[in-house]
Protein backbone atom coordinates (compact mmCIF):
# COMPACT_ATOMS: atom_id res chain seq x y z
CA UNK A 1 0.00 0.00 0.00
CA UNK A 2 1.48 3.24 -1.15
CA UNK A 3 -0.75 5.67 0.45
CA UNK A 4 -2.62 5.74 3.94
CA UNK A 5 -5.54 6.67 2.76
CA UNK A 6 -6.34 3.51 0.29
CA UNK A 7 -6.74 1.80 4.21
CA UNK A 8 -10.17 3.34 3.43
CA UNK A 9 -11.23 0.49 1.24
CA UNK A 10 -10.74 -2.18 4.05
CA UNK A 11 -14.22 -1.58 5.60
CA UNK A 12 -15.84 -1.82 2.46
CA UNK A 13 -13.99 -4.86 1.55
CA UNK A 14 -15.46 -6.91 4.75
CA UNK A 15 -19.10 -5.24 4.20
CA UNK A 16 -19.10 -6.55 1.34
CA UNK A 17 -17.92 -10.17 2.36
CA UNK A 18 -20.81 -10.18 5.12
CA UNK A 19 -23.36 -9.49 2.55
CA UNK A 20 -21.73 -12.39 0.25
CA UNK A 21 -22.50 -14.77 3.29
CA UNK A 22 -26.29 -13.11 3.41
CA UNK A 23 -26.60 -13.85 -0.20
CA UNK A 24 -25.70 -17.42 -0.31
CA UNK A 25 -27.12 -18.09 2.69
CA UNK A 26 -30.38 -16.65 1.48
CA UNK A 27 -29.77 -18.28 -2.00
CA UNK A 28 -29.96 -21.60 -0.47
CA UNK A 29 -33.26 -20.78 1.19
CA UNK A 30 -34.80 -20.09 -2.65
CA UNK A 31 -33.03 -23.41 -3.74
CA UNK A 32 -35.12 -25.28 -1.18
CA UNK A 33 -38.14 -23.73 -1.80
CA UNK A 34 -37.84 -24.53 -5.30
CA UNK A 35 -38.42 -28.61 -4.26
CA UNK A 36 -39.69 -27.90 -0.83
CA UNK A 37 -42.39 -25.00 -1.66
CA UNK A 38 -43.98 -24.56 1.62
CA UNK A 39 -39.83 -24.20 3.30
CA UNK A 40 -40.18 -20.94 5.38
CA UNK A 41 -43.61 -20.23 4.22
CA UNK A 42 -45.26 -17.67 5.62
CA UNK A 43 -42.33 -16.37 7.45
CA UNK A 44 -40.06 -16.03 3.97
CA UNK A 45 -41.80 -16.38 0.93
CA UNK A 46 -39.84 -16.63 -1.68
CA UNK A 47 -40.02 -13.47 -3.61
CA UNK A 48 -38.60 -11.73 -0.19
CA UNK A 49 -35.45 -14.53 -0.04
CA UNK A 50 -35.27 -13.39 -3.64
CA UNK A 51 -35.12 -9.61 -2.99
CA UNK A 52 -32.68 -10.49 -0.50
CA UNK A 53 -30.47 -12.71 -2.31
CA UNK A 54 -30.02 -10.12 -5.25
CA UNK A 55 -29.99 -7.07 -3.74
CA UNK A 56 -27.15 -8.37 -0.99
CA UNK A 57 -25.42 -9.37 -4.15
CA UNK A 58 -25.97 -6.02 -5.79
CA UNK A 59 -24.85 -3.97 -3.23
CA UNK A 60 -22.06 -5.76 -2.01
CA UNK A 61 -20.66 -5.77 -5.60
CA UNK A 62 -21.30 -1.82 -5.21
CA UNK A 63 -19.15 -1.94 -1.99
CA UNK A 64 -16.72 -4.23 -3.72
CA UNK A 65 -16.39 -1.95 -6.72
CA UNK A 66 -16.12 1.52 -4.13
CA UNK A 67 -13.63 -0.61 -2.10
CA UNK A 68 -11.89 -1.22 -4.70
CA UNK A 69 -11.91 2.43 -6.37
CA UNK A 70 -10.55 3.74 -2.93
CA UNK A 71 -8.03 1.77 -3.44
CA UNK A 72 -6.78 1.80 -7.09
CA UNK A 73 -7.49 5.49 -7.69
CA UNK A 74 -4.79 6.91 -5.24
CA UNK A 75 -1.99 5.03 -5.90
CA UNK A 76 -2.75 5.33 -10.20
CA UNK A 77 -2.84 8.77 -9.43
CA UNK A 78 -0.11 8.66 -7.09
CA UNK A 79 -1.56 10.93 -4.72
CA UNK A 80 -3.30 10.58 -0.95
CA UNK A 81 -7.33 10.37 -1.69
CA UNK A 82 -9.51 13.59 -1.85
CA UNK A 83 -11.09 13.07 1.85
CA UNK A 84 -10.68 9.64 3.60
CA UNK A 85 -13.20 11.08 6.03
CA UNK A 86 -15.93 11.15 3.44
CA UNK A 87 -14.97 8.17 2.52
CA UNK A 88 -15.83 6.26 5.68
CA UNK A 89 -18.73 8.52 6.38
CA UNK A 90 -20.19 7.36 2.98
CA UNK A 91 -19.61 3.34 4.10
CA UNK A 92 -21.45 3.75 7.14
CA UNK A 93 -24.75 5.77 5.25
CA UNK A 94 -24.11 2.99 2.54
CA UNK A 95 -24.34 0.18 4.97
CA UNK A 96 -27.43 0.98 7.24
CA UNK A 97 -29.10 2.12 4.45
CA UNK A 98 -28.40 -1.72 3.17
CA UNK A 99 -29.32 -2.84 6.31
CA UNK A 100 -32.29 -1.02 7.43
CA UNK A 101 -33.57 -1.99 3.52
CA UNK A 102 -33.17 -5.55 3.49
CA UNK A 103 -34.63 -5.49 7.46
CA UNK A 104 -37.85 -3.70 5.88
CA UNK A 105 -37.95 -6.99 2.98
CA UNK A 106 -37.77 -9.51 6.42
CA UNK A 107 -39.94 -7.53 9.05
CA UNK A 108 -42.95 -6.32 6.95
CA UNK A 109 -45.12 -7.29 3.93
CA UNK A 110 -43.73 -5.43 0.96
CA UNK A 111 -46.97 -3.42 0.17
CA UNK A 112 -46.33 -1.93 3.90
CA UNK A 113 -42.85 -1.33 2.89
CA UNK A 114 -44.15 0.35 -0.31
CA UNK A 115 -47.09 2.40 1.98
CA UNK A 116 -44.61 3.44 5.05
CA UNK A 117 -41.81 4.29 2.77
CA UNK A 118 -43.91 6.71 0.55
CA UNK A 119 -43.34 4.73 -2.59
CA UNK A 120 -46.86 6.29 -4.13
CA UNK A 121 -45.41 10.18 -4.00
CA UNK A 122 -42.96 8.39 -6.81
CA UNK A 123 -43.25 5.49 -7.33
CA UNK A 124 -40.09 3.30 -8.41
CA UNK A 125 -40.78 0.00 -6.17
CA UNK A 126 -42.08 -3.52 -7.49
CA UNK A 127 -39.70 -4.02 -10.38
CA UNK A 128 -36.94 -6.78 -10.48
CA UNK A 129 -33.25 -6.22 -8.77
CA UNK A 130 -35.04 -2.16 -8.38
CA UNK A 131 -37.15 -3.19 -5.33
CA UNK A 132 -35.56 -1.05 -2.86
CA UNK A 133 -37.87 1.66 -1.55
CA UNK A 134 -37.65 4.99 -3.39
CA UNK A 135 -36.01 6.68 -0.48
CA UNK A 136 -33.11 3.93 -0.59
CA UNK A 137 -32.73 4.64 -4.08
CA UNK A 138 -32.17 7.98 -3.14
CA UNK A 139 -29.76 7.59 -0.64
CA UNK A 140 -27.70 5.02 -3.14
CA UNK A 141 -27.89 8.54 -5.63
CA UNK A 142 -26.23 10.53 -2.74
CA UNK A 143 -23.64 7.99 -1.74
CA UNK A 144 -22.81 7.51 -5.21
CA UNK A 145 -22.13 10.98 -5.92
CA UNK A 146 -20.54 11.77 -2.92
CA UNK A 147 -18.26 8.91 -3.82
CA UNK A 148 -17.55 10.02 -7.30
CA UNK A 149 -16.81 13.85 -6.14
CA UNK A 150 -14.57 12.25 -3.82
CA UNK A 151 -12.43 10.30 -6.06
CA UNK A 152 -12.69 12.82 -9.16
CA UNK A 153 -11.04 15.07 -7.05
CA UNK A 154 -8.20 12.78 -6.64
CA UNK A 155 -8.20 11.88 -9.90
CA UNK A 156 -7.90 15.25 -11.30
CA UNK A 157 -5.46 16.17 -8.74
CA UNK A 158 -2.93 13.20 -9.83
CA UNK A 159 -1.75 11.40 -12.33
CA UNK A 160 -4.19 10.31 -15.33
CA UNK A 161 -3.17 6.73 -16.36
CA UNK A 162 -5.59 4.93 -18.40
CA UNK A 163 -6.47 2.49 -15.54
CA UNK A 164 -7.61 4.69 -13.77
CA UNK A 165 -9.34 6.82 -16.57
CA UNK A 166 -11.89 3.96 -17.72
CA UNK A 167 -12.78 3.51 -13.89
CA UNK A 168 -13.40 6.82 -13.35
CA UNK A 169 -15.49 6.79 -16.38
CA UNK A 170 -17.09 2.87 -15.68
CA UNK A 171 -18.28 4.54 -12.10
CA UNK A 172 -20.07 7.57 -13.76
CA UNK A 173 -21.98 5.63 -15.69
CA UNK A 174 -23.15 3.11 -13.45
CA UNK A 175 -24.67 6.63 -11.08
CA UNK A 176 -26.26 8.23 -14.53
CA UNK A 177 -27.53 4.86 -15.60
CA UNK A 178 -28.89 3.97 -12.06
CA UNK A 179 -31.02 7.73 -12.79
CA UNK A 180 -33.40 5.28 -14.96
CA UNK A 181 -34.52 3.66 -12.32
CA UNK A 182 -36.46 6.86 -11.05
CA UNK A 183 -38.37 6.86 -14.55
CA UNK A 184 -41.31 4.72 -14.14
CA UNK A 185 -44.08 4.55 -16.45
CA UNK A 186 -47.25 3.23 -16.31
CA UNK A 187 -46.94 1.71 -19.92
CA UNK A 188 -45.48 -1.79 -19.31
CA UNK A 189 -43.76 -1.48 -22.66
CA UNK A 190 -41.57 1.46 -21.85
CA UNK A 191 -41.25 0.54 -18.27
CA UNK A 192 -39.65 -2.69 -19.24
CA UNK A 193 -37.90 -1.05 -22.21
CA UNK A 194 -36.22 1.53 -19.61
CA UNK A 195 -35.71 -0.73 -17.15
CA UNK A 196 -33.08 -2.45 -19.40
CA UNK A 197 -30.66 0.78 -19.02
CA UNK A 198 -29.90 0.55 -15.36
CA UNK A 199 -29.86 -3.56 -15.54
CA UNK A 200 -28.46 -3.94 -18.93
CA UNK A 201 -26.18 -1.20 -19.13
CA UNK A 202 -25.10 -1.60 -16.51
CA UNK A 203 -24.02 -5.33 -16.48
CA UNK A 204 -22.66 -5.46 -19.92
CA UNK A 205 -22.05 -1.99 -20.63
CA UNK A 206 -20.14 0.24 -17.93
CA UNK A 207 -19.51 -2.61 -15.05
CA UNK A 208 -17.47 -4.02 -17.82
CA UNK A 209 -15.19 -0.72 -17.63
CA UNK A 210 -15.03 -1.11 -13.80
CA UNK A 211 -14.12 -4.94 -14.45
CA UNK A 212 -11.64 -4.31 -17.17
CA UNK A 213 -9.98 -1.81 -15.04
CA UNK A 214 -9.66 -3.52 -11.89
CA UNK A 215 -8.08 -6.85 -13.68
CA UNK A 216 -6.06 -4.66 -15.85
CA UNK A 217 -4.37 -2.96 -12.13
CA UNK A 218 -4.08 -6.27 -10.39
CA UNK A 219 -2.76 -8.26 -13.52
CA UNK A 220 0.08 -4.84 -13.70
CA UNK A 221 1.02 -5.45 -10.16
CA UNK A 222 1.11 -9.16 -9.40
CA UNK A 223 2.85 -10.18 -13.62
CA UNK A 224 5.24 -6.93 -13.98
CA UNK A 225 4.22 -6.63 -17.23
CA UNK A 226 4.55 -2.93 -19.42
CA UNK A 227 2.03 -0.43 -18.56
CA UNK A 228 1.80 0.46 -22.36
CA UNK A 229 1.25 -3.57 -23.02
CA UNK A 230 -1.61 -3.74 -20.49
CA UNK A 231 -3.22 -0.35 -20.78
CA UNK A 232 -3.47 -1.14 -25.04
CA UNK A 233 -4.89 -4.74 -24.04
CA UNK A 234 -7.69 -2.81 -21.76
CA UNK A 235 -8.76 -0.72 -24.57
CA UNK A 236 -9.37 -2.95 -27.01
CA UNK A 237 -11.24 -4.84 -24.59
CA UNK A 238 -13.34 -2.02 -23.52
CA UNK A 239 -13.92 -1.35 -27.07
CA UNK A 240 -15.21 -4.38 -28.12
CA UNK A 241 -17.55 -4.75 -24.67
CA UNK A 242 -19.40 -1.24 -25.74
CA UNK A 243 -19.62 -2.18 -29.46
CA UNK A 244 -21.40 -5.54 -28.68
CA UNK A 245 -22.73 -4.31 -25.62
CA UNK A 246 -24.62 -0.90 -26.12
CA UNK A 247 -26.78 -2.57 -29.26
CA UNK A 248 -26.62 -6.07 -27.93
CA UNK A 249 -29.31 -4.37 -25.27
CA UNK A 250 -31.60 -5.35 -28.21
CA UNK A 251 -31.53 -9.11 -26.77
CA UNK A 252 -33.85 -8.02 -24.45
CA UNK A 253 -36.28 -6.12 -26.65
CA UNK A 254 -37.88 -9.34 -28.59
CA UNK A 255 -40.97 -10.18 -26.80
CA UNK A 256 -42.07 -7.26 -24.63
CA UNK A 257 -43.55 -5.33 -27.17
CA UNK A 258 -40.98 -3.56 -28.75
CA UNK A 259 -40.62 -3.02 -32.42
CA UNK A 260 -39.25 -6.57 -34.43
CA UNK A 261 -36.36 -5.03 -35.71
CA UNK A 262 -34.87 -5.68 -32.85
CA UNK A 263 -34.66 -8.82 -33.28
CA UNK A 264 -32.01 -8.80 -35.92
CA UNK A 265 -29.85 -5.74 -34.03
CA UNK A 266 -30.02 -7.81 -30.84
CA UNK A 267 -28.62 -10.83 -32.11
CA UNK A 268 -26.42 -9.86 -34.49
CA UNK A 269 -24.66 -7.43 -31.77
CA UNK A 270 -25.10 -9.43 -28.74
CA UNK A 271 -23.70 -12.83 -30.80
CA UNK A 272 -20.81 -10.79 -30.72
CA UNK A 273 -20.44 -9.90 -27.08
CA UNK A 274 -18.73 -12.97 -26.18
CA UNK A 275 -15.62 -11.64 -27.85
CA UNK A 276 -14.71 -8.99 -25.07
CA UNK A 277 -14.77 -11.78 -23.03
CA UNK A 278 -12.70 -14.21 -24.88
CA UNK A 279 -10.14 -11.33 -25.39
CA UNK A 280 -10.18 -11.07 -21.75
CA UNK A 281 -9.14 -14.29 -21.14
CA UNK A 282 -6.44 -14.09 -23.79
CA UNK A 283 -4.92 -11.31 -22.22
CA UNK A 284 -5.06 -12.76 -18.36
CA UNK A 285 -2.87 -15.59 -19.71
CA UNK A 286 -0.86 -13.61 -22.01
CA UNK A 287 0.55 -11.01 -19.02
CA UNK A 288 0.81 -13.96 -16.55
CA UNK A 289 2.57 -16.19 -19.20
CA UNK A 290 5.01 -13.16 -20.24
CA UNK A 291 5.18 -11.83 -16.26
CA UNK A 292 8.76 -10.22 -15.37
CA UNK A 293 7.88 -10.90 -11.66
CA UNK A 294 6.83 -13.85 -9.24
CA UNK A 295 4.64 -12.08 -7.69
CA UNK A 296 4.29 -13.73 -3.75
CA UNK A 297 0.40 -13.18 -3.53
CA UNK A 298 -0.30 -16.48 -5.95
CA UNK A 299 -4.12 -16.83 -5.14
CA UNK A 300 -4.73 -13.18 -6.58
CA UNK A 301 -2.73 -14.22 -10.02
CA UNK A 302 -5.53 -17.73 -9.67
CA UNK A 303 -8.67 -15.19 -8.76
CA UNK A 304 -7.33 -13.21 -12.06
CA UNK A 305 -6.85 -15.91 -14.10
CA UNK A 306 -10.45 -17.10 -12.83
CA UNK A 307 -12.02 -14.10 -13.96
CA UNK A 308 -10.97 -14.21 -17.35
CA UNK A 309 -12.34 -18.15 -18.00
CA UNK A 310 -15.44 -18.08 -15.88
CA UNK A 311 -16.63 -14.43 -17.28
CA UNK A 312 -15.98 -15.80 -20.75
CA UNK A 313 -18.46 -18.62 -19.67
CA UNK A 314 -20.82 -17.34 -17.98
CA UNK A 315 -21.26 -14.43 -19.73
CA UNK A 316 -20.14 -14.81 -23.16
CA UNK A 317 -20.79 -18.96 -24.52
CA UNK A 318 -23.72 -19.11 -21.34
CA UNK A 319 -24.89 -15.66 -22.73
CA UNK A 320 -24.66 -16.65 -26.54
CA UNK A 321 -26.07 -19.81 -25.75
CA UNK A 322 -29.96 -18.20 -26.06
CA UNK A 323 -29.31 -14.74 -27.17
CA UNK A 324 -30.09 -15.31 -31.00
CA UNK A 325 -34.10 -14.97 -31.52
CA UNK A 326 -35.41 -17.88 -32.97
CA UNK A 327 -33.35 -19.77 -29.78
CA UNK A 328 -34.67 -17.20 -27.08
CA UNK A 329 -37.98 -16.88 -28.94
CA UNK A 330 -38.34 -20.91 -26.62
CA UNK A 331 -35.32 -20.37 -24.08
CA UNK A 332 -36.73 -16.32 -22.72
CA UNK A 333 -37.61 -16.28 -19.02
CA UNK A 334 -36.72 -20.01 -18.76
CA UNK A 335 -34.02 -21.78 -16.57
CA UNK A 336 -31.70 -21.42 -18.77
CA UNK A 337 -32.28 -17.21 -18.14
CA UNK A 338 -31.15 -18.41 -14.62
CA UNK A 339 -28.29 -20.66 -15.66
CA UNK A 340 -26.71 -17.98 -17.31
CA UNK A 341 -26.78 -15.68 -14.69
CA UNK A 342 -25.87 -16.90 -12.13
CA UNK A 343 -22.52 -18.06 -13.82
CA UNK A 344 -21.84 -14.68 -15.33
CA UNK A 345 -22.67 -12.89 -12.27
CA UNK A 346 -20.05 -15.01 -10.49
CA UNK A 347 -17.59 -15.35 -13.20
CA UNK A 348 -17.79 -11.48 -14.16
CA UNK A 349 -18.42 -9.55 -11.21
CA UNK A 350 -17.81 -11.89 -8.11
CA UNK A 351 -14.65 -13.01 -9.71
CA UNK A 352 -12.68 -9.47 -9.92
CA UNK A 353 -14.22 -8.17 -6.80
CA UNK A 354 -12.52 -11.10 -4.93
CA UNK A 355 -9.64 -10.83 -7.38
CA UNK A 356 -9.01 -7.29 -5.98
CA UNK A 357 -9.72 -8.11 -2.19
CA UNK A 358 -7.19 -10.95 -2.80
CA UNK A 359 -4.73 -8.39 -3.98
CA UNK A 360 -5.11 -5.47 -2.19
CA UNK A 361 -6.38 -6.86 1.57
CA UNK A 362 -3.12 -8.30 2.64
CA UNK A 363 -1.29 -5.12 1.93
CA UNK A 364 -3.83 -3.54 3.73
CA UNK A 365 -2.80 -5.59 6.76
CA UNK A 366 0.90 -4.55 6.62
CA UNK A 367 2.12 -7.42 4.07
CA UNK A 368 3.17 -8.32 0.49
CA UNK A 369 1.10 -11.60 0.43
CA UNK A 370 -0.59 -13.99 2.80
CA UNK A 371 1.44 -16.99 4.65
CA UNK A 372 1.45 -19.63 2.22
CA UNK A 373 -0.60 -21.40 4.25
CA UNK A 374 -3.27 -19.14 3.99
CA UNK A 375 -3.24 -18.35 0.38
CA UNK A 376 -3.25 -22.50 -0.27
CA UNK A 377 -6.90 -22.31 1.99
CA UNK A 378 -7.87 -19.16 -0.13
CA UNK A 379 -6.99 -21.66 -3.15
CA UNK A 380 -8.76 -24.00 -2.07
CA UNK A 381 -12.38 -21.59 -1.86
CA UNK A 382 -11.48 -20.60 -5.70
CA UNK A 383 -11.86 -24.15 -6.60
CA UNK A 384 -14.62 -25.14 -4.26
CA UNK A 385 -16.74 -21.83 -5.12
CA UNK A 386 -15.59 -21.73 -9.05
CA UNK A 387 -16.65 -25.71 -9.50
CA UNK A 388 -19.97 -25.59 -7.54
CA UNK A 389 -20.74 -22.87 -10.16
CA UNK A 390 -19.97 -24.96 -12.79
CA UNK A 391 -22.10 -27.44 -11.42
CA UNK A 392 -25.06 -25.01 -10.55
CA UNK A 393 -24.98 -24.02 -14.04
CA UNK A 394 -24.99 -26.70 -15.46
CA UNK A 395 -27.72 -28.26 -13.48
CA UNK A 396 -29.82 -25.73 -14.39
CA UNK A 397 -29.49 -25.47 -18.12
CA UNK A 398 -29.93 -29.00 -17.91
CA UNK A 399 -33.51 -28.07 -16.13
CA UNK A 400 -34.25 -25.53 -18.66
CA UNK A 401 -33.65 -27.36 -21.48
CA UNK A 402 -36.32 -30.34 -19.98
CA UNK A 403 -38.36 -26.84 -18.93
CA UNK A 404 -38.42 -25.82 -23.08
CA UNK A 405 -39.00 -28.85 -23.95
CA UNK A 406 -42.15 -30.16 -21.80
CA UNK A 407 -43.70 -26.72 -21.49
CA UNK A 408 -43.18 -24.66 -24.63
CA UNK A 409 -41.79 -27.07 -27.62
CA UNK A 410 -43.84 -30.50 -27.23
CA UNK A 411 -46.77 -31.21 -29.23
CA UNK A 412 -48.86 -31.65 -25.34
CA UNK A 413 -47.43 -28.96 -23.61
CA UNK A 414 -47.21 -29.47 -19.62
CA UNK A 415 -48.31 -26.36 -17.37
CA UNK A 416 -45.79 -24.24 -15.90
CA UNK A 417 -46.18 -26.65 -12.58
CA UNK A 418 -46.39 -29.57 -13.97
CA UNK A 419 -43.39 -29.22 -15.86
CA UNK A 420 -41.53 -27.85 -12.25
CA UNK A 421 -42.50 -31.72 -10.88
CA UNK A 422 -41.06 -33.23 -14.25
CA UNK A 423 -37.52 -31.45 -13.33
CA UNK A 424 -37.43 -31.60 -9.66
CA UNK A 425 -34.29 -33.54 -9.75
CA UNK A 426 -32.27 -31.17 -11.15
CA UNK A 427 -33.26 -28.39 -8.31
CA UNK A 428 -31.96 -31.46 -5.94
CA UNK A 429 -29.12 -31.16 -7.30
CA UNK A 430 -28.79 -27.47 -8.25
CA UNK A 431 -29.28 -27.54 -3.90
CA UNK A 432 -26.62 -29.80 -3.37
CA UNK A 433 -23.89 -28.01 -5.37
CA UNK A 434 -25.00 -24.99 -3.80
CA UNK A 435 -24.01 -26.41 -0.31
CA UNK A 436 -21.01 -26.55 -1.74
CA UNK A 437 -20.73 -23.38 -2.76
CA UNK A 438 -21.60 -22.14 0.43
CA UNK A 439 -18.72 -24.63 1.80
CA UNK A 440 -16.40 -22.62 -0.24
CA UNK A 441 -17.21 -19.21 0.84
CA UNK A 442 -16.64 -20.43 4.39
CA UNK A 443 -13.48 -21.94 3.75
CA UNK A 444 -12.90 -18.35 1.73
CA UNK A 445 -13.35 -16.06 5.17
CA UNK A 446 -11.42 -18.32 6.87
CA UNK A 447 -8.36 -18.47 4.86
CA UNK A 448 -8.20 -14.57 6.25
CA UNK A 449 -7.58 -16.07 10.13
CA UNK A 450 -4.55 -18.48 8.89
CA UNK A 451 -1.31 -17.12 10.09
CA UNK A 452 1.64 -18.60 9.06
CA UNK A 453 4.85 -17.46 7.96
CA UNK A 454 4.52 -13.75 6.00
CA UNK A 455 6.94 -11.63 3.96
CA UNK A 456 7.08 -8.12 4.28
CA UNK A 457 5.17 -5.46 2.45
CA UNK B 1 -0.02 -6.12 -29.61
CA UNK B 2 2.74 -4.30 -32.63
CA UNK B 3 4.25 -0.95 -31.50
CA UNK B 4 2.69 0.17 -34.49
CA UNK B 5 -0.73 0.43 -32.47
CA UNK B 6 -0.08 2.97 -29.94
CA UNK B 7 -2.05 3.57 -26.85
CA UNK B 8 -3.57 6.32 -27.76
CA UNK B 9 -4.36 4.60 -31.39
CA UNK B 10 -6.20 2.36 -28.89
CA UNK B 11 -7.63 5.13 -26.55
CA UNK B 12 -9.29 7.27 -29.36
CA UNK B 13 -10.97 3.81 -31.07
CA UNK B 14 -12.43 3.31 -27.99
CA UNK B 15 -14.15 6.40 -27.18
CA UNK B 16 -14.72 6.96 -31.00
CA UNK B 17 -15.92 3.65 -30.96
CA UNK B 18 -18.11 4.08 -27.58
CA UNK B 19 -19.98 7.37 -29.26
CA UNK B 20 -20.81 6.00 -32.23
CA UNK B 21 -22.14 2.82 -30.21
CA UNK B 22 -24.49 4.95 -28.09
CA UNK B 23 -25.23 7.34 -30.89
CA UNK B 24 -26.44 4.19 -32.80
CA UNK B 25 -28.51 2.68 -29.70
CA UNK B 26 -30.12 6.21 -29.12
CA UNK B 27 -30.95 6.28 -32.81
CA UNK B 28 -33.06 2.49 -32.40
CA UNK B 29 -34.52 3.77 -29.34
CA UNK B 30 -35.89 7.33 -31.22
CA UNK B 31 -37.22 4.53 -34.41
CA UNK B 32 -38.80 2.36 -31.42
CA UNK B 33 -40.86 5.40 -29.29
CA UNK B 34 -42.56 6.03 -33.06
CA UNK B 35 -43.11 2.62 -33.96
CA UNK B 36 -44.34 1.48 -29.90
CA UNK B 37 -48.04 3.40 -30.53
CA UNK B 38 -48.93 0.27 -32.91
CA UNK B 39 -48.01 -2.14 -30.33
CA UNK B 40 -47.89 -0.97 -26.69
CA UNK B 41 -52.14 -0.61 -26.24
CA UNK B 42 -51.53 2.85 -24.76
CA UNK B 43 -54.89 3.58 -25.24
CA UNK B 44 -55.56 1.06 -22.59
CA UNK B 45 -53.69 3.43 -20.25
CA UNK B 46 -56.92 5.69 -20.19
CA UNK B 47 -58.55 3.58 -18.34
CA UNK B 48 -57.47 4.56 -14.55
CA UNK B 49 -58.11 0.41 -13.54
CA UNK B 50 -55.09 -0.27 -15.88
CA UNK B 51 -52.63 2.37 -14.20
CA UNK B 52 -54.26 0.99 -10.84
CA UNK B 53 -53.47 -2.92 -11.30
CA UNK B 54 -49.64 -1.89 -12.39
CA UNK B 55 -49.54 -0.09 -9.02
CA UNK B 56 -50.90 -3.24 -7.27
CA UNK B 57 -48.65 -5.22 -9.03
CA UNK B 58 -45.71 -3.49 -7.97
CA UNK B 59 -46.31 -2.94 -4.33
CA UNK B 60 -46.71 -6.49 -4.20
CA UNK B 61 -43.72 -7.74 -5.35
CA UNK B 62 -45.47 -10.10 -7.90
CA UNK B 63 -42.36 -9.97 -10.34
CA UNK B 64 -40.35 -11.74 -7.04
CA UNK B 65 -42.21 -15.04 -8.31
CA UNK B 66 -43.47 -14.54 -11.45
CA UNK B 67 -42.40 -13.59 -14.70
CA UNK B 68 -44.91 -10.66 -16.99
CA UNK B 69 -43.64 -11.16 -20.43
CA UNK B 70 -40.71 -13.57 -19.76
CA UNK B 71 -38.98 -11.11 -17.07
CA UNK B 72 -38.79 -11.30 -13.30
CA UNK B 73 -38.71 -14.59 -11.53
CA UNK B 74 -38.59 -18.37 -12.54
CA UNK B 75 -40.55 -19.48 -9.27
CA UNK B 76 -44.21 -19.36 -10.78
CA UNK B 77 -46.16 -19.33 -14.17
CA UNK B 78 -45.45 -16.38 -16.74
CA UNK B 79 -48.67 -13.83 -16.11
CA UNK B 80 -48.72 -11.67 -19.47
CA UNK B 81 -50.47 -13.96 -20.70
CA UNK B 82 -52.54 -15.33 -17.86
CA UNK B 83 -55.66 -13.44 -18.91
CA UNK B 84 -56.19 -15.25 -22.21
CA UNK B 85 -54.94 -18.67 -20.40
CA UNK B 86 -57.42 -18.33 -17.00
CA UNK B 87 -59.86 -15.70 -17.77
CA UNK B 88 -60.70 -12.75 -15.00
CA UNK B 89 -62.93 -15.16 -12.75
CA UNK B 90 -60.35 -17.52 -12.18
CA UNK B 91 -57.58 -15.27 -11.44
CA UNK B 92 -59.62 -13.05 -8.80
CA UNK B 93 -60.56 -16.77 -7.38
CA UNK B 94 -56.69 -18.17 -7.47
CA UNK B 95 -55.41 -14.88 -5.46
CA UNK B 96 -58.54 -15.07 -3.42
CA UNK B 97 -57.88 -18.54 -1.82
CA UNK B 98 -54.22 -17.95 -1.44
CA UNK B 99 -52.38 -19.70 0.19
CA UNK B 100 -53.05 -23.09 -0.41
CA UNK B 101 -51.46 -23.95 2.05
CA UNK B 102 -51.24 -28.04 0.72
CA UNK B 103 -47.98 -29.25 2.36
CA UNK B 104 -44.70 -29.31 0.41
CA UNK B 105 -46.39 -27.05 -2.68
CA UNK B 106 -45.26 -24.26 -3.67
CA UNK B 107 -47.25 -21.14 -1.62
CA UNK B 108 -48.56 -17.68 -2.86
CA UNK B 109 -49.13 -15.18 0.14
CA UNK B 110 -52.37 -13.68 0.80
CA UNK B 111 -52.45 -10.13 -0.67
CA UNK B 112 -55.73 -9.02 1.11
CA UNK B 113 -56.73 -7.48 -1.85
CA UNK B 114 -60.55 -5.19 -2.05
CA UNK B 115 -62.93 -6.54 -4.29
CA UNK B 116 -62.01 -3.09 -6.49
CA UNK B 117 -57.98 -3.95 -6.29
CA UNK B 118 -58.95 -7.30 -7.52
CA UNK B 119 -60.73 -5.90 -10.74
CA UNK B 120 -57.70 -3.72 -11.25
CA UNK B 121 -55.16 -6.18 -11.25
CA UNK B 122 -57.43 -7.71 -13.71
CA UNK B 123 -57.84 -5.16 -15.95
CA UNK B 124 -53.82 -4.79 -15.88
CA UNK B 125 -53.26 -8.19 -16.69
CA UNK B 126 -55.83 -7.77 -20.29
CA UNK B 127 -53.63 -4.74 -20.64
CA UNK B 128 -50.52 -6.74 -20.31
CA UNK B 129 -52.29 -9.93 -22.65
CA UNK B 130 -53.01 -7.56 -25.60
CA UNK B 131 -49.47 -5.98 -25.62
CA UNK B 132 -47.69 -7.00 -29.22
CA UNK B 133 -45.13 -9.44 -27.96
CA UNK B 134 -44.10 -10.64 -31.51
CA UNK B 135 -46.37 -13.73 -30.96
CA UNK B 136 -44.32 -14.99 -27.90
CA UNK B 137 -45.10 -17.00 -25.39
CA UNK B 138 -44.72 -20.18 -28.19
CA UNK B 139 -48.07 -21.36 -26.48
CA UNK B 140 -50.45 -20.32 -24.02
CA UNK B 141 -48.88 -22.41 -20.73
CA UNK B 142 -46.48 -19.43 -21.19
Amino acid sequence: MKYKSQAVAKPYFIAAMGLFVAQILFGLIMGLQYVIGDFLFPHIPFNVARMVHTNALIVWLLMGFMGSAYYLVPEEAETELHSPKLALILFWIFLVAAALTVIGYLAVPYATLAKITGNDLLPTMGREFLEQPTITKIGIVIVALGFLYNLSMTFLKGRKTAIASVLMLGLWGLAIFFLFSFYNPHNLVKDKFYWWWVVHLWVEGVWELILGAILAFVLIKVTGVDREVIEKWLYVIITLALVSGMVGTGHHYFWIGAPEFWQWWGSIFSALEPVPFFAMTLFAFNMVNRRRREHPNRAATLWALGTGVMAFLGAGVWGFLHTLAPVNFYTHGSQITAAHGHMAFYGAYVMVVLTMISYAMPLMRGRAANSNKAQVVEMWAFWLMTVSMVFITLFLTAAGILQVWLQRVSDTPLSFMATQDQISLFYWMREAAGLVFLIGVVTYLVSFFIKGEERAA
Amino acid sequence: MSSTFTTSAARNIFYGGAVFSFLLLLALTFRTEQVLPQRDQRAQLDNPQVVAGKRIWENNNCIGCHTLLGEGAYFAPELGNVYKRRGPDFIKAWIKGQPTGAPGRRQMPQFNLTEQELDDMVAFLKYASEINTAKWPPNIEG
